[in-house]
């Protein structure tokens, strides 16, 4: 495998039933490279809940994915209107999601523990009315 | 117990994966909350649930979920299914409700998996 891999997303807000492609088509390729498949779901499993997020809490995004052979990193940047309390979002049960999110399957205030669960590190960065950006490693 | 057990216990009708009626099934969850359901990463799982729409096959692909069971005959629509097509991911319908078909697969010895200490 090269040394160091980049992959790019745009995430689009318009179209609940299409978000989670971006974390489809990651897993495919981890898959492909032959990384093992415990840390494929990992990244599988973190990237969607993030990609969700941005979808129903944030207009949208994009996402990096970078893979080297020690881990890979995702970095998830929206414009959306941030996080008042991260502290707060981290909690599981914590949602700001409305009814129409959750007739979805969505609203559990379960994503940000379950990303983190997953994952090696993870950082959020946001400032409210400016946006979010969230980085997860998983190390390899 | 495998996918064709399941099939059989529900009285269930196939959707998509007839090539995938024989991978085992080793543990179960039924649920309608998708974040509900990626918290719990078992092996070779089943997926009960009431909603029906293309996350639950996202989520499903993202958990490397075996089989997944609409309950009350629900089907999503084809363009939901067209999203597990060439997966190893067997799609049911069956007519009893989420707590039924929970049950009817619980008393044939299919757990949750996780231990309650
Ligand atoms: N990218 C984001 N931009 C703005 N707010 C966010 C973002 N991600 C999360 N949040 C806020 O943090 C809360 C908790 O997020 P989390 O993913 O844990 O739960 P949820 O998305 O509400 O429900 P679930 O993930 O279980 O479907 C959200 O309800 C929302 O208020
Ligand atoms: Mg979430």
């Amino acid at each position: 495998m090269n040394d160091r891999i980049v992959l790019t997303y745009h995430v689009s807000p318009e179209d609940f039933t299409r978000a989670g492609e971006a974390s489809s088509d990651v897993k495919n390729k981890l898959k492909q490279m032959g990384v093992s498949p415990s840390a494929v779901r990992k990244v599988a499993i973190a990237m969607y809940e993030g990609e969700i997020n941005m979808v129903i809490h944030a207009n949208g995004g994009d996402i990096t994915v970078e893979i080297t052979p020690e881990k890979i990193v995702m970095i998830l940047k929206d414009v959306g209107p941030g996080i008042a309390d991260v502290e707060k979002a981290m909690q599981e049960g914590y949602s700001t999601a409305p009814d129409h999110v959750r007739s979805l399957g969505f609203g559990a205030g379960m994503g940000l523990p379950n990303m983190k669960n997953y994952t090696d590190d993870i950082q959020i960065d946001t400032k409210l009315g400016v946006g979010t950006t969230v980085t997860m490693t998983i190390n390899l | 117990m495998t996918v064709r057990d399941i099939l059989e216990l529900l009285d269930g009708e196939i959707l998509l994966g007839e090539e995938n009626l024989d991978t085992e099934v080793h543990t179960a969850c039924g649920s309608d909350m998708m974040s509900d359901v990626l918290a719990f990463v078992k092996d070779q799982s089943v997926l009960l649930t009431g909603l029906c729409n293309p996350q639950v096959i996202r989520t499903a692909e993202m958990m490397d979920i075996v089989c997944i069971v609409f309950v009350r005959g629900k089907k999503p629509e084809a363009g939901a299914i067209s999203l597990a097509e060439g997966r190893d991911l067997a799609i049911l319908t069956t007519n009893y409700s989420l707590f039924e078909a929970c049950g009817r697969l619980y008393e044939k010895g299919l757990t949750g998996g996780a231990k309650i200490e």
